[in-house]
């Protein structure tokens, strides 16, 4: 699969779950898995850092 | 066989570590993400699949808290229970709750407007810490040393102007190594420690850089533990204590939805599957 914003390689683990952040080697931009079938998957921009984030 | 739902909102690998051992013990998980649920006044508890007992492990804390008012809502049991995020969630309850239960706990101020917070601070003096109500990982903790500084610090105050913004909370600057003392308290038991050193900075956050280090947990930190859990009404827990040179042992932070992805890596104890049996026990009850 490529990245949705620079088009380069995306390694997506086989047992990465939805909801997990697929990071971009190239660019840094941050996906979601947002559905996995199989080999099939969706990715979505992931939520940016919100200021209530953390412990 | 039990069932934990585990509400999440960005799967880190607590959560796979936390569904890793539900099953290694032989019950079942189910993953929900808050994102994507919708709530609503007339749903009922078999609308969904929340298991018998809900692990809320949002990292967005006002996604959590409102979320975890949705399952009481719903009487689904939730670890941890709305009272005890909200009161982990606002230094400023947590604070008054500790001192209340006479947990060690540093010196801390409080104003209620600009003015009232320099009056506050002409008496006592510098130096202090000041402290958002609500934040995490460190966010906008910062050394007030000076008359400059405090006078930076409330101008952009002003300017923000968020609803929080017009709380100060003021704490006394502790004279301690630098490092803190991360405890991760599973129902008021402490299970597991660990240093984390600053890296020259004032801060220790470990999401800033700290360095962890694993700590012996001693009967004070386990006496310091349980009554820290008991003001803020059990749970899942990261207690942080500093070490002040005067007053020993100070609690000055308990976090709701505790992290621990660098401690278990090298803690004894098995963390991920000490807080599942007790997740899985609080409903057997």
């Amino acid at each position: 699969m490529n990245c949705p914003e620079c088009d380069a390689d995306l390694n997506i683990p086989d047992d990465a779950s939805v909801g997990e952040i697929i990071s971009c080697p190239d660019c840094g931009a941050d996906f979601e898995i947002s559905k996995k079938e199989g080999s099939n998957v969706k990715l979505k921009q992931a939520e940016s850092v919100g200021e209530d984030w953390g412990e | 066989m039990s069932k934990i739902c585990i509400v999440f909102d960005r799967l880190r690998s607590e959560e796979k570590m936390l569904q890793k051992e539900t099953s290694n013990l032989g019950h079942d998980t189910s993953m929900l993400d808050a994102k994507i649920t919708q709530i609503n006044t007339d749903n009922k508890k078999t609308d969904f699949d929340f298991g018998d007992v809900a692990l809320e492990r949002c990292v967005s804390y006002f996604r959590g808290l409102h979320f975890t008012s949705c399952l009481e809502f719903l009487d689904v049991p939730v670890i941890n229970e709305f009272n005890v995020a909200n009161n982990c969630g606002n230094k400023m309850f947590m604070t008054l709750l500790l001192k209340k239960h006479n947990v060690p706990t540093p010196k801390t101020y409080f104003s209620f407007s600009k003015d009232g917070a320099i009056e506050n601070i002409e008496k006592v003096g510098f130096p202090l810490v000041i402290k958002p109500v609500i934040g995490s990982w460190g966010r906008g903790i910062m050394p007030i040393r000076d008359k400059d500084t405090l006078d930076a610090i409330i101008e952009i105050r002003e300017l923000t102007d968020g609803p929080h913004d017009r709380i100060y909370y003021l704490q006394e600057l502790i004279n301690r190594p630098p490092r803190d003392i991360r405890v991760i308290s599973v129902g008021g038991k402490a299970i597991a420690a660990m240093y984390r050193k600053s890296d020259g900075g004032f801060k220790t956050n470990i999401a800033l850089g700290a360095e962890p280090e694993l700590c012996k947990i001693t009967n004070e930190m386990e006496d310091l533990v349980e009554k820290t859990s008991k003001a803020m009404g059990g749970g899942i827990l990261g207690v942080d204590m500093m070490e002040d040179e005067k007053q020993g042992l100070l609690v000055h932070e308990v976090n709701n939805t505790v992290e621990f992805k660098g401690l278990a890596k090298v803690a004894k104890n098995n963390i991920p599957k000490e807080m599942a049996e007790f997740a899985i026990n609080s409903v057997r009850k």
